[in-house]
């Protein structure tokens, strides 16, 4: 049993769209004029995308458990593995298949 | 769209790829069981929402009939950190024409990730370049939402930890520009402002608190760090 109607469901999901469209546009709807944006929004442009990236990262560790069983080691082991193969040969490809083909023997086969 | 350009966007886009299809595949699952809503549905919600987390939490929502008003305010926090992306891509995006309002659209964690970091191999058309990213990283979201919501209970093996895919790809920007930055204090303060948050007010409720924090300190911290990136080198590492 669906808890809406066809047509709530429908405006529930194009409402959702709308807005999330809305807050991507919302930078180029206050700054995407004629002329260039003010300095302080070049500024955020320059040193946000390296915070948010490092911010990410913390964003998708954010279920690890440090205190109970695995104890995050599947994560500290995978990222730490990403990094030292991507210190050593720089190939973008190489490390994230060869971190995410070891984290998935480490969360079904080691740390079950 | 050339063959060059779509061959260097198809090998740029494949850890986002991978963790499409997994992520999107378990959205198709999770709609289908348990609010009732099968394939067209999934994908429709793919093609015009087009949003990860937002997408999951919308299963919720559409299983319990949340309201409207409801709706709109978990969309506006749940979303918000799309405002910050457009501001490192009002330059990357002007002169795009038409295709700047689907770049827009389609502006998410990953696409974004991809386009930031993007360095536009030889002779391929840096606007076509970052429109087809774009492009296939929202077919990949599309096709997993299918796959999901139709056949999600009929692959034999297990895909458990495959969105790990995800994390390595931020792992690998981050460790990219870690290596290649004239500064690393942006890097640090996003982290920390992430780690701050994530102990105060919990993993569902990050990112808003550390977002704004991180801008808090940006600002005040202006003529600190703005000075360390205008002897900015360009980052000229080997393609993936």
């Amino acid at each position: 049993m669906h808890a809406y109607t066809t047509t709530q469901a429908l405006v529930t999901i194009l409402v959702i769209a709308a807005v999330t469209f809305f807050t991507r546009a919302f930078p180029f709807l206050l700054f995407g004029r004629k002329g260039n944006p003010p300095g302080y929004v070049l500024y955020l442009g320059k040193v946000l995308p390296p915070a948010i990236i490092a911010m990410l990262v913390v964003y998708c560790l954010k279920g690890v458990t440090p205190f109970t069983y695995p104890y995050g080691l599947p994560e500290l082991i995978s990222v730490t593995a990403v990094v030292a193969l991507h210190v050593w040969k720089r190939n973008n490809l190489l490390s994230i298949f060869g971190g995410t083909a070891l984290y998935m023997i480490l969360v079904q086969v080691v740390f079950r | 769209m050339n063959k060059k350009t779509f061959q260097a966007a198809l090998s740029a886009t494949i850890p986002v790829m991978l963790g499409y299809l997994s992520i999107g595949i378990a959205f198709g699952v999770m709609l289908q069981t348990q609010a009732g809503y099968n394939f067209l549905w999934a994908g429709g919600m793919s093609v015009i929402i087009y949003a990860g987390s937002m997408q999951y939490l919308a299963v919720d929502l559409l299983a319990r009939g949340a309201g409207l008003l409801e709706v709109v305010v978990m969309t506006l926090l749940v979303n918000s950190r799309h405002m910050v992306y457009g501001l490192s891509m009002l330059t990357k995006f002007k002169g795009m024409g038409k295709r700047k309002w689907y770049m827009i659209f389609s502006l998410t964690d990953e696409t974004y990730a991809l386009l930031s970091s993007a360095r536009v191999p030889v002779g391929v058309e840096p606007k076509s370049y970052y429109f087809t990213i774009a492009l296939l990283d929202q077919s990949y979201w599309i096709m997993g939402s299918l796959i999901g919501a139709v056949a999600g209970s009929l692959i034999p093996f297990s895909t458990q930890g495959i969105d790990f895919a995800m994390t390595a790809l931020f792992v690998v920007i981050c460790t990219d520009q870690w290596l290649t930055y004239p500064t690393r204090i942006p890097a640090i303060l996003g982290a920390a402002c992430a780690l701050v948050a994530l102990i105060l007010v919990g993993a569902s409720n990050m990112l808003i608190p550390a977002m704004l924090a991180l801008i808090l300190i940006f600002f005040i911290g202006r003529k600190q760090i703005e000075p360390k990136f205008d002897v900015m080198k360009t980052a000229n590492g080997q393609e993936g």
